[in-house]
């Protein structure tokens, strides 16, 4: 099995091989991420390197006050070393303190630049990819990758990262502060890292499991409510609710046992902290009396002492979350880097010929389509379509329309043979040609949020209001436009709102006019309309169809009246080929779905 | 079940004032909370003990400073080592009892809130979903209620410990020296103002992160859902020109909450430093005067650093409180939502159903629809015979929809009554209504569950009986149902009928879906079935074949479906028109189309008519294009078709 791409990303039982290949090309991500602001990284950690040296200065400058400044004052009245040390203290706090900031500001800066050209990477690959990648890797995994993946990136980057850098760096300079003043006192805060490791490794440990099924109840929770609140109908209608009421609390249940038990680890852990770091001065205060009290030590470094061995542990307890945001943040670039290992099948030609003004004549050269060597879908085709013909398809589902239909549009790649328009090899023309020249209307008329001239314009984003209009008029779709609340700045909501199928057919309809394509092709984009809308819909397709080549996929018989040439397709193959009226006239499989169909009428 | 699940008081509570003070806003909690209260004041004097604890520490460090260490008897230094450990232990000890007293409790005051919420919004009408998007429930469900128990268990208990602390704190200070103390206390005066001022910045700036965030999803989904448009229109680079344009938006203020931050850091690393720096300054002259001993300095700093989390926390912990207080406004927004679609008082019952169902002069016009304007319904009278099957007729927006969720009371009639076998449907029980009248809905909704549960959703009276007799039944219901819907696709999913489907199962199509949703309408064994243009997504053959399956069910049943196309009426024994919220006409579908011109309109062939129509559109055209008016006659044209086919609002299911 490969792990390339995006295969195998559902498993978790890797191979040592696999998991070496997958960890390599997330690491090759990240460089590529790293590379470009390495300049800032470096003096990024300058910054923070120096506040937190200032920072860290505090206790040791108070030792000094008491150790130095009061033995000056009582003796001599000597004002100078406890001001110079007092003026020290203030510039190392207001150093620090601009430092610190002018770090938060700068790591920011940095973090959202590498996520912004992460967040781009992905979109764009996504856009790349082609229609065969998305109609096997769910739209749901899709949006996960570049919704929640990088999500826990840019948590592991704004505070992970962030608690763990300055976290260290504190703790290292703390220490190295007590050595300094004191070595003795810095075996006994050595002494404490032993149980501070081994909690804090027993804390990571248990976390990484509670946190995750934490995750997994929340989860379930979430589906089983938006579930219910989508599906109310359905659950009114049937009586779900007091059963819903059982399981929903069963899994509020499961999520709170969870959660009270991740609290209760850290009711553990904090604690622990606690108690280490408050033995730890105890020890360090009884080291230190002693040879206070035989003159070894001033009373002033004890005091220092005594802060920082009570300091030191400050960030422990933000450290040790940084472990969680890291496996998170590691699992979701490497799901990232397999998205993006990933090949459009269908790529940009990389020395593309142009075509200008293309005239609509279409030709499939012998070609053969196939998902995989055992489902072959068209098993070898040889059509012309002259410029300017309208051509229904029918066929049972499964008989390759659609195939056909998409391999004109560019969404899939003959497997062999060519597909031509004007003579030229789609695979090799100018992707802005080829979209300007061929456009695809499907039975799922999208809308994206905006108003409803957004939407058309889609079709041709120069287009002035006065053309969006009249590719409206044109469709059959002004009138209902023009009764909704805002007219053509009426806001759709999200996936259509408030706006009927039908309606949303016909906006699409009008984006296809806008966009003035030679070639068109109309995927079941009459299947949700009502008849009058239909009706409406039939007319405006006279006008949309006249001049151009057009390919009409519909499960109606009503729609392939207006066509100048039917197709009937069976198993990937051409079976029936000519007007309407000639094959209705004759006795192939046409002629009996046509009779089927008049039969069902009234 | 119970008319309105409201708080465990019992009593719905009274819809909100404007504006309630914060305490009694968050007052409201307390019926849901009660049973953890002592827990919670018994985890208030486990912080308070832990918080005297943390500063008799200095105190002893103070006696050890100015006793053993100034006399130089080193004897004197076990005890009061001793003491300073043992006085650490328990500081540990009294952390780890408010967490155990505090936390376990407040999990359970979140369930029961969540428990609550989530009877309420059953139990809440289709009207009210109608308003709220899921995820404004679901957010509330959710980080509400989150913020509530984690406020409830560290924010609430530590403001009131942590500012006793405070105080007692400043007293141990100014006992050992009122100027040190006072300097102290006002240096950490703009720490608590800056505090609670960044809070309430920052929560306006991540809010507008999450927004800008949620903005950017949403874009991420759309180039995601909509990219066969995308790609059918080459539009790729142009949708990542605005997706670059979102992301800038959100990098820039994912930047200025780091400047936030940044202030907020630098108020706490300077402030704090800066009074230890003038306190040492004070301290040294103090001590040098005689007015402090050494250990009473020594002690002053302990004192000062174990009080600087607490300063530091109050501005903090009053902006978690009021943002609290704003969750729990959320939460109540909801829980006094009056449901207006609710159980009689006396619930009549009918027996076995005929299926007589009846619509008298029903109106029906949205709450906040203006009362002079017309409803989507105005004055609908229909009667549907026992086991007499009737197709719906109509252009969109002529209320076929809502006629059809008037039945199972998922909305109430405005004015006007609907009987079942003559008797008020509002007089029946929800349950019972609902167990009488089954619906498929155009837009199928199937659940996390195994295609079984799926179907036999409506037959609780199988699934939740153990019995063999139960089991076996509910196979050939599940099995009639299935064959019926032409669902035989279900076995050869992976694992057959228990295949989990739904949000997070195995994805169908829309036409599957269809199909197990109109499965489950029938396995319910209604005496009234509706079903709202159930077939839609289904292609003609397998239309053709569901047809005359249904029509086998609705031959003994009571059926109301609502069709758009001429082979789904054919179903029917008689017709209903309904234009602009009136039944028009009644009849067979033959006379109808004999008599109706509408009719004709709305549902007769294209191939008979618009052959016609369209000839006499063409010969109208030349004849305008003639006289220069093509334009306008297209116009005028779309423009009579469309008055008669678009109601003042879309249907209710949108």
């Amino acid at each position: 099995m490969s792990v390339t791409g995006v295969e195998g990303e559902e498993r978790s039982n890797y191979t040592r091989a696999e998991s070496r290949q997958i960890r390599a090309r997330s690491l090759r991500l990240l460089g590529s991420l790293v590379r470009p602001v390495r300049g800032r990284i470096v003096v990024t950690m300058i910054v923070i390197v120096v506040s937190i040296a200032l920072q860290v200065a505090g206790p040791a400058l108070i030792a000094l006050g008491i150790n130095q400044g009061l033995p000056a004052l009582l003796d001599s009245n000597d004002w100078m070393p406890v001001s110079l040390t007092v003026a020290a203290y203030l510039f190392t706090a207001i150093a620090g303190a601009s430092l610190i900031a002018l770090y938060q500001v700068m790591s920011a800066r940095l973090s959202q630049a590498i996520l912004l050209d992460l967040r781009k990477r992905v979109f764009l690959h996504t856009q790349r990819l082609s229609l065969e990648f998305h109609e096997s890797y769910t739209s749901g995994r899709i949006i996960a990758r570049q919704t929640s993946d990088l999500d826990s990136i840019r948590e592991l980057l704004d505070s992970g990262l962030n608690q763990l850098v300055s976290g260290l760096i504190y703790m290292g300079f703390t220490a190295a502060a007590l050595v300094l003043l004191d070595p003795t006192s810095g075996l006994v805060l050595a002494a404490s890292l032993i149980p501070l490791l081994l909690l804090t490794r027993w804390f990571q440990v248990r976390s990484q499991k509670l946190f995750r099924q934490t995750r997994v109840a929340s989860a379930r929770l979430i589906v089983h409510f938006v579930e219910t609140m989508t599906g109310i109908r359905a659950v009114k209608a049937f009586r779900k609710e007091p059963r819903n009421a059982t399981q929903f609390a069963g899994h509020v249940e499961d999520y709170r046992h969870a959660n009270a038990r991740v609290i209760q680890l850290f009711g553990i852990f904090d604690p622990g902290l606690v108690l280490i770091g408050n033995v730890t001065v105890a020890a360090a205060l009884v080291v230190g009396a002693f040879r206070v009290v035989e003159g070894e030590l001033l009373i002033g470094t004890l005091l220092a002492v005594v802060l920082y061995t009570r300091r030191f542990f400050d960030p422990a307890e933000e450290m040790a979350m940084f472990y969680n945001s890291y496996q998170s943040a590691a699992a979701a670039l490497e799901k990232i880097s397999g998205v993006l290992e990933e090949k459009p099948s269908v790529p940009d030609p990389t020395t593309p010929i142009d075509l200008w003004k293309a005239k609509g004549a279409v030709h499939f050269d012998r070609v053969r389509f196939a998902y995989n060597p055992e489902t072959v879908v068209l098993p070898e085709l040889e059509l012309s379509i002259p410029a300017g013909q309208t051509i229904a398809l029918v066929g049972t589902t499964g008989a390759g329309k659609s195939t056909l239909a998409k391999l004109i549009a560019r969404f899939y790649d003959p497997t062999e043979g060519a597909v031509t328009l004007d003579g030229v090899d789609l695979r090799k023309m100018h992707p802005k040609d080829l979209r300007r020249a061929i456009v695809m209307v499907t039975q799922e008329a999208y809308l994206f949020s905006g108003t409803v001239a957004d939407n058309i314009a889609l079709g041709n984003p120069e287009a002035s209001r006065e053309q969006i209009e009249a590719a409206a008029k044109a469709v059959g779709a002004h009138d209902f436009i023009v009764s909704l609340p805002q007219g053509y700045e009426t806001d759709v909501n999200k996936r259509g709102g408030r706006v009927s199928a039908g309606q949303r057919q016909l906006i699409s309809f009008a984006r296809a006019f806008l966009a003035d394509p030679t070639v068109l092709i109309l995927d079941e984009a009459t299947a949700s309309l009502d008849i009058p809308s239909e009706r409406l819909v039939q007319r405006g397709l006279q006008t949309l169809l006249a001049d151009r080549t057009a390919v009409i996929i519909a499960h109606r018989l009503s729609t392939v009246a207006i066509a100048d040439r039917v197709l009937v397709m069976e198993h990937g193959r051409i079976i029936e080929d000519g007007t309407p009226a000639e094959l209705i006239a004759g006795t192939g499989k046409f002629a009996q779905l046509h009779a089927a169909w008049r039969e069902s009428l009234v | 079940m119970s008319t309105t699940a409201s708080p465990p008081a019992g009593h719905p509570a009274p819809p909100a004032p404007p504006r309630m003070s914060t305490a009694r806003a968050l007052a409201r909690i307390l019926p849901y909370a009660k049973p953890a209260m002592p827990w919670i004041y018994a985890g208030m004097v486990a912080a308070l003990l832990a918080g005297v604890i943390a500063l008799a520490i200095p105190l002893v460090l103070q006696s050890l400073v100015d006793g053993p260490l100034a006399t130089g008897d080193p004897s004197q230094i076990w005890p009061a080592a001793i003491a300073v450990l043992v006085l650490g232990i328990l500081e540990a000890v009294f952390i780890a009892l408010r967490r155990f007293f505090v936390l376990t409790p407040g999990t359970h005051i979140e369930a029961r809130m969540r428990n609550g919420l989530y009877a309420q919004l059953q139990d809440l009408p289709v009207a009210f979903h109608d308003r709220w998007q899921s995820g404004q429930l679901l957010s509330r469900a959710v980080s509400d209620l989150n913020l509530i128990r984690r406020w409830l268990s560290f924010g609430f208990v530590l403001l009131i410990v942590n500012g006793i602390t405070i105080v007692i704190g400043f007293v141990v200070l100014f006992s050992w020296s009122l100027w040190l103390g006072l300097l102290f206390f006002v240096m950490s005066v703009p720490l608590w103002i800056y505090g609670y001022l960044f809070e309430q910045k920052y929560s306006v700036i991540a809010r507008r992160a999450q927004d800008q965030q949620g903005d950017l999803a949403t874009a991420v989904e759309e180039s995601v859902h909509g990219i066969r448009v995308l790609k059918a229109f080459g539009r790729g680079k142009h949708s990542l020109l605005k997706f670059a344009e979102q992301a800038e938006l959100l990098r820039a203020t994912e930047i200025d909450k780091a400047k936030a931050i940044a202030g907020i850091w630098f108020w706490l690393v300077l402030i704090p430093d800066v009074a230890f720096a003038l306190c040492l300054l004070g301290g040294v002259a103090l001590a040098a005067n005689g007015e402090l001993s050494v250990g009473e300095l020594f002690a002053f700093f302990a004192t000062a650093t174990v009080l600087r989390f607490p300063i530091e926390s109050i501005g903090f912990l009053l902006a978690m409180t009021y943002d609290t207080r704003a969750a729990t406004d959320r939460f109540f927004e909801v829980m006094d939502e009056v449901n207006t679609i609710t159980d009689p008082a006396a619930p009549v019952s009918i027996e076995a159903p005929t299926g007589r169902l009846t619509f008298e002069n029903v109106v029906f016009r949205y709450q906040d629809a203006p009362a002079d304007q017309p409803g989507i319904l105005d004055g609908v009278t229909l009667e549907l015979e026992p086991g007499e099957t009737m197709a719906l007729v109509g252009v969109t927006g002529s209320g076929k929809t809502t006629m059809t969720a008037l039945a199972t009371r998922l909305y109430d009639v405005t004015e006007g009554r609907v009987l079942l076998d003559g008797v008020d449907i509002r007089d029946l029980t929800r349950e019972e209504l609902r167990r009488h009248i089954a619906m498929a809905f155009e837009d199928a909704t199937l659940f996390s569950a195994s295609v079984r549960d799926n179907v036999l959703l409506g037959r609780p009276d199988l699934t939740e009986d153990p019995s063999a007799e139960a089991a076996a039944e509910a196979e050939r219901v599940l099995a009639e149902a299935l064959d019926i819907a032409q669902a035989d696709f279900v076995h050869s999913l992976p694992d057959g009928v228990d295949t989990t489907v739904g949000e997070e199962g195995l994805s169908l199509s829309g036409g599957q879906r269809q199909r197990l949703a109109l499965a489950r309408a029938v396995a319910a064994n209604p005496a009234v079935l509706v079903l709202d243009d159930p077939l839609s997504a289904l292609d003609v053959d397998t239309e053709a074949l569901v047809e005359a399956a249904l029509r086998r069910v609705l031959a003994t049943t009571t059926g109301l479906i609502v069709a758009h196309r001429p082979s789904t009426v054919q179903m029917a024994d008689r017709v209903a028109l309904l234009q602009q919220g009136r039944i028009t006409d009644v009849g067979t579908h033959s006379e109808l189309l004999k008599r109706n011109e509408h009719y004709r309109y709305v549902i007769s062939s294209l191939e008979d008519e618009e052959l016609a129509a369209a000839e006499r559109a063409d010969r109208d055209l030349k004849l305008a294009e003639q006289e220069g008016r093509r334009r306008d006659a297209i116009d005028r044209e779309a423009r009579v078709i469309d008055s008669a086919s678009d109601g003042p609002r879309g249907e209710v299911a949108r």
